[in-house]
Parts: structure tokens; C-alpha cells; sequence
């Protein structure tokens, strides 16, 4: 019965009004499996696009009650959209950076930055593939990872 | 327009929404707004003993009224006091502002003396919140308070402002409209959806009204009484909608719920068609979900989308507010449904309330609670405003008092707040002075805001108050003697207090009665005297509140009766 949802919501850039959201979630136990914000250029809105997961009724009370909230301009449950996600890793520079970048380029991404013990590596993809990227990193002692959570936009 | 303080502003802008009083109570952080109240008059401002009580009373003013209710408090444990109340409104949906005092912008963050996350702990418990961070935006956040209190689904609204912001000096431009790009809420109804409900309607052979709290609200209760006699389909009262038909309405089968009557929750299992008109299937009408009104096709109207279909499944979801809806409905019910189809279920029903009415066991030993409310009934029925605290008192007060009119009944019901009705009273009474305000209350709650004695006495506002003392924290035993095989834990409420001294140390009377005749007395006293009143009435100390749904039963369960083994 649960599913993974991605909804998307612009708000008003205001003072407090992330924890709006995250308090709504964490008020009625809904569940966020990642979320990302940032402003939406030449506005006065912000996009928050989160990952959720639930039944379908419960999907319909988030979607509800975040519509309820007054500075949320508009609520979007995606069906039809492209999802990306980020990651970049830290990787040791004693492992093969052609391996490393020959997986990097597999998941549009590339080696970004070398210093002197480290070399940082992205990649961006659906979120799906993210996840094999990163069980694939594994074999190259990745010392730390980060994911940036998911963006979407509708088809 | 005129330069000012952040402080006058305040107090302009109360002038400029007509607000003709305020409940609060003054300290540091909200001096500067106190110091403007000072100089000018452009309202009452009462003075309560507790900040809690300023916020009922607030609650009350507006529940009665239909008007904005408001109060003001000052930072940490001023706002943290005003909490409970900001609950209490928030969850039965009751329109206000509340005004906060704060510690200054640059001190916030600083656990400076009497400062707290104001705007992070009412965020939960409000329909809206604003942390002002200039004057220069004050006219318009106090505007939009006001506009996002009484629009749409009401609700309270906070202002927290900083102390430095009272100071601040900016120009005050009252917008005389608002209009919010991200608030519309929507008020006309989908015609397509009410074409269908009134199909449904019309099509039905045992449909019954649900009727909520939501009526109230919007005002609606002239066009539902209509709506009703027209189609001859009976309706029952959530504890919110009280009053929405009258008491002696033959189509009214009383109220819903836990401790509804049995033709009430009978209507709601047995019915093919569940028409709910603002109410929002709360755990204590429904009973246990997966049995509520299992055979029912459901039309809910409701202005606050995320009420529709929250908990049970709606074939027919109507959004938007419900005058306007049932404007739109009305005419095309009268076209299209013929309320004689309907007897036979009707004739079911009464066989049921035949069976099973409301019903007490009188005596002339001990006074029952049922006879008090009845009695206050006869005597003030449509004269009267009846608020009531939380507890056994409040049920049998919902169950017999004979309601004959919207905002008759002040209650508590979603978050059930002791400590809820004396200052509510106080707020009814100055709301409607020309009617009497009565609070029936217990002996439990009663003591939760028995300071606003003083309140009441000091502004001349004379509530009743009824004590119906059973010496016990009365619903909880009455759960204890049901469900814990009587093991009273902390119910029992024997120290008392002298009510009657209680009562004239702060000015006011006192009455202690244990006959009918001694009621009789000390209440047609206490409304001659016209002063506040604390009446004692002794009752039976085991009465219990019947019927009963047990906590998750379902509604055709209904303990009838009990008793006692021993």
C-alpha cells in the first residue's frame, strides 16, 4: 500500500517557513525521505521538493494539509517528471582514477577536484541509479559521501 | 499617513478592525503596547488573573459573538500560560488574535529573561503565526491576522512582537484589504458536485444529517433548519452543532457520538446516506472506524478540504462554505426530493428513541445531575448563554439542556480543556450582556481558573456558575468504575474547599444546595443578585453519563445502562 511520492511545493521565501513544513510532517508522523529547498530564481518563492512515502490516503492529507499551510502558494504530486539527484564522494588517491572516473562518466559525472591525499568525484542521475553508484563507489574506499536529495521537474 | 510607534500601532490597528474589547494581562516584554492602551480608549481591556483565562475568555467573546476575539499577553511565561487556550480555540475552529509580547530582535536567540520560541510553540496550535521583525511590516501582519482569523476555516492567529518593534517608530498604513496570493480559501461549491449530492439525496431510503460544528461557524443554521424541514430527513448533532436545530424539533434525534443518544447512533449505522454538513468525523461521534456508518454513501461539505476524507472514505466531497453551498442546494432539493420517501425510515427511528430515549433515574433522595441541567433548562431556556467546563457535567449538560439556537452552547469539545468555562463565561457575558451567562461546570474544573472570580466581580460581569459536585473527577472514575474494575486513582476529590466562602471572599455569592428546592433558590438569587455566583449543588456521587460508546467500540454498542454489582 505505501509508495514513494515526490511533491513539490512552492512557498512564499519567508521567515520560519521551512519549519512549517518539517513541523507538519513530524506533528502527523509523516514520513521524508529526503528533502531539498532552494529559491526559485526571480521570485519571491521557494521550491521544496520532497520524497515521501504512504498510502494513498495518506499522500492526499500531506498534499492537503500542506496546501492548508497559509504561505504554500501551490502543492505539484508529480507523476509524469524527471528526478535527478546529486552525489559527490571523496575518494583515496592510491585507487585507479581511470576506473573511477570511467564509473563517474556511466552516471553523468566526472572527477571534479584532486588534492593531495583525495580526489572529489560527482555524479548526477535519477535517484534510482544514485543508489547503484554509490554500492559501485564502494570498491574504490570512499571516505566520505554525500547525497544532495531530490530535485524534480514535470515532464 | 501618521508616523507612530509599533506600540500605538497596536492599538490603532484594534481601532480600525472595531474591536471593542480585549482580554490580557500585562509584563515586561509587552509594556510599551500597555503604555498606548493607557493613553487611549478605543477599547475595553479586561484584566484577567491568568494569562490562560484571557485566552478562553477571549475564545468565549468570539464563540458567542461570531466576532474576532482577542488578547493580549507578554513574553516566556505569559505566552507559555496562553497556550492552552491558543489549543483550545485552534481545534474547535474559533476565530482570534493573539497578540505576544517578545524579548528584543537582538536578544532573541539569547535565552534573555522571560524569552521563548513563541512562534516555534504555537506554530502547531494556530491556523497561522507571524514573528514581527519591523514596524514597518506591523499594520500589514496585524491586518492579515485578522483577515486569516475569520476567513475560511477560522482559527487563532499569533503576533509575536519583539519589544523593540513596540518602540520602533514607521508610518501606519492600515491596508483597508487584504489579499493573499497563497490564502484563497475557496467558498462557492463545486455546482457539479452539489447536483450529484442532491441525486443522492433524492435517491436515498434512509439518509440522515450529520450535523457539525462547522454550521456554527459560518452561520448557517437558519438555511440548514430549512434544509432539514424540507426534505423531513432526520439529523443528528455532533457536540459542536448544538443548538443548530431546536431541542423540541420532532426530525432531531440528539446528539452523536459517545455519549449520543441510541436513535442518534443507530440513524448513523442504519443509514444508507450520511449528509455531513461541517463536521469532521472526530473519534468521539465515530466510534470505531471500520464499523462508522458502514452501509452509508457519504456527501461531506466542508470549507477546510484536508477535513474531507481524512479518516473516512467521501463519495460525495463538496468544498467550500457551507452557506454558500447549501444556498446553491436548498432550491434544488426543494425541486428534486420528496420527503415522504423517507417515512418508513423515520418511523424506524422513532420506534428506536421509543425504545431507548434519554432517561434517568429521578429521586428525592440525592439530586441528580440530569435534573439540575433540566431544571436550568425550564427556567432559562433562550434567555440563557450555557457554557460549560470538561468532564461528566459537560455531556449531561450537551445531552439535556433544551438548546434552542446556534451559539447558545460554549464547550470545549476537540481539545477538551478543563478550566475552560468560567472565563469563557465571563468572555459570553460581555459578548451578549443582556443574556444571562451560566457555566455548568464540576468540582474538578471548576478549580482550574477559579481566580477569574475576581475578574467577574471587577468588571461587573455576572456568571452563574453551576458546580454539579460529585466529589469526584467524575468521568475519569466513571472510566475508572467501567474499565479499571473501579480502582480510583487519583479521582477522588473529597478535600474541598467552602465554595460559599470561596465565592464571597473575592466579592461574589455563594450557595451551597443539596434539594431541588434549595436549587431553585440560590438560582433565581444568583440572577437577581447579579453578581458572579458559585453554586454547590451536592449530587449523586455515582451517576454516570449514559449512553455509552466505549472508547473504540463501535456506534451500535452502546452501553444502555449500569448496574452496580455490589
Amino acid at each position: 500500500m505505501s509508495e514513494r511520492r515526490v511533491i513539490s511545493v512552492i512557498v512564499l521565501n519567508e521567515h520560519g517557513v521551512l519549519s512549517r513544513i518539517t513541523g507538519l510532517f513530524a506533528a502527523r508522523g509523516y514520513n521524508i525521505e529526503s528533502l531539498t529547498v532552494a529559491p526559485i530564481p526571480g521570485s519571491k518563492y521557494s521550491r521544496l521538493t520532497v520524497v515521501t512515502k504512504g498510502s494513498p490516503r495518506v499522500i492526499e492529507q500531506i498534499i492537503k494539509q500542506l496546501h492548508k499551510l497559509i504561505p504554500v502558494y501551490k502543492v505539484i504530486e508529480h507523476s509524469e517528471i524527471v528526478e535527478k539527484e546529486m552525489v559527490m564522494a571523496k575518494i583515496p588517491l592510491e585507487e585507479r582514477l581511470s576506473d573511477v572516473e570511467a564509473l563517474c562518466r556511466a552516471y553523468n559525472g566526472n572527477i571534479v577536484n584532486i588534492g593531495t591525499d583525495t580526489a572529489i568525484i560527482m555524479a548526477a542521475d535519477e535517484p534510482s541509479r544514485i543508489a547503484n553508484f554509490v554500492s559501485a563507489l564502494k570498491r574504490f574506499n570512499p571516505k566520505e559521501i554525500v547525497r544532495s536529495g531530490v530535485v524534480a521537474i514535470e515532464r | 499617513m501618521a508616523k507612530m510607534s509599533g506600540a500605538q500601532m497596536v492599538v490603532e490597528a484594534m481601532r480600525e478592525e472595531g474591536v471593542e474589547v480585549v482580554f490580557g494581562y500585562p509584563g515586561g516584554a509587552i509594556m510599551n503596547v500597555y503604555d498606548e492602551i493607557y493613553k487611549h480608549h478605543y477599547f475595553e481591556h479586561i484584566l484577567t488573573r491568568h494569562e490562560q483565562a484571557a485566552v478562553h475568555a477571549a475564545d468565549g467573546y468570539a464563540r458567542a459573538t461570531g466576532r474576532v476575539g482577542v488578547a493580549f499577553v507578554t513574553s516566556g511565561p505569559g505566552f507559555t500560560n496562553a497556550v492552552t487556550g491558543i489549543a483550545t480555540a485552534y481545534m474547535d475552529s474559533v476565530p482570534m488574535v493573539i497578540i505576544s509580547g517578545q524579548v528584543p530582535l537582538s536578544m532573541i536567540g539569547t535565552d534573555a529573561f522571560q524569552e521563548i520560541d513563541a512562534v516555534g510553540i504555537s506554530r502547531p496550535c494556530t491556523k497561522h503565526n507571524f514573528l514581527v521583525q519591523s514596524a514597518e511590516e506591523l499594520p500589514e501582519i496585524l491586518a492579515e491576522a485578522f483577515y486569516i482569523a475569520r476567513t475560511g476555516r477560522p482559527g487563532p492567529v499569533h503576533v509575536d512582537i519583539p519589544k523593540d518593534v513596540t518602540a520602533q517608530i514607521a508610518e501606519f498604513n492600515y491596508p483597508k484589504q487584504i489579499k493573499l496570493e497563497t490564502y484563497k480559501p475557496t467558498i462557492k461549491g463545486n455546482i457539479r458536485q452539489i447536483k450529484k449530492a442532491v441525486e443522492a439525496i433524492a435517491n436515498a431510503k434512509k439518509p440522515v444529517f450529520y450535523l457539525g460544528g462547522g454550521i456554527i461557524r459560518s452561520n448557517s443554521s437558519d438555511l440548514v433548519r430549512e434544509l432539514v424541514h424540507t426534505t423531513q430527513i432526520p439529523a443528528v448533532e455532533t457536540l459542536m452543532a448544538r443548538g443548530t436545530l431546536r431541542y423540541d424539533d420532532e426530525l432531531l434525534l440528539g446528539m452523536v457520538g459517545m455519549h449520543g443518544t441510541y436513535a442518534a447512533n443507530m440513524a448513523m449505522s442504519e443509514a444508507d446516506l450520511l449528509i455531513a454538513l461541517g463536521p469532521r468525523f472526530d473519534d468521539r461521534v465515530t466510534g470505531k472506524l471500520s464499523e462508522f456508518a458502514k452501509y452509508a454513501k457519504i456527501i461531506h461539505v466542508d470549507i477546510d478540504p484536508s477535513s474531507i476524507g481524512k479518516l473516512v472514505h467521501v463519495d460525495y466531497p463538496i468544498v467550500g462554505d457551507l452557506k454558500a453551498v447549501l444556498e446553491e442546494m436548498l432550491p434544488r432539493v426543494k425541486e428534486k426530493v420528496d420527503g415522504s420517501r423517507y417515512e418508513a425510515w423515520r418511523e424506524i427511528l422513532r420506534r428506536y428513541n421509543e425504545i431507548h430515549p434519554l432517561r434517568y433515574e429521578d429521586s428525592d433522595e440525592v439530586l441528580k445531575p440530569e435534573w439540575v441541567i433540566q431544571r436550568v433548562g425550564e427556567k432559562l431556556k433562550g434567555k440563557a448563554r450555557i457554557s460549560t467546563d470538561v468532564g461528566q457535567h459537560q455531556m449531561w449538560t450537551a445531552q439535556y439542556y433544551p438548546f434552542t439556537r446556534p451559539r447558545e452552547f460554549i464547550t470545549s469539545g476537540g481539545l477538551g480543556t478543563m478550566g475552560f468555562g468560567f472565563p469563557a463565561a465571563i468572555g459570553v457575558k460581555r459578548g451578549v450582556p443582556d443574556e444571562i451567562s451560566v457555566n455548568i461546570s464540576g468540582d474538578g474544573s471548576i478549580l482550574m481558573n477559579i481566580q477569574e472570580l475576581m475578574t467577574a466581580v471587577e468588571h461587573r460581569l455576572p456568571v452563574i456558575n453551576i458546580i454539579l459536585n460529585n466529589n469526584y473527577l467524575g468521568m475519569v472514575r466513571q472510566w475508572q468504575t467501567f474499565f479499571y474494575d473501579k480502582r480510583y486513582a487519583e479521582t477522588d476529590l473529597s478535600m474541598q474547599p467552602d465554595f460559599v466562602r470561596l465565592a464571597e471572599s473575592f466579592g461574589g455569592v455563594g450557595y451551597r444546595v443539596k434539594t431541588k428546592e434549595e436549587f431553585d433558590e440560590a438560582l433565581e438569587d444568583a440572577i437577581s443578585k447579579g453578581v458572579v455566583a458559585l453554586i454547590d449543588v451536592v449530587i449523586d456521587r455515582y451517576e454516570n453519563v449514559l449512553p455509552m460508546v466505549p472508547a473504540g467500540g463501535s456506534l451500535y454498542n452502546m452501553l444502555l445502562e449500569y448496574k452496580d454489582k455490589e
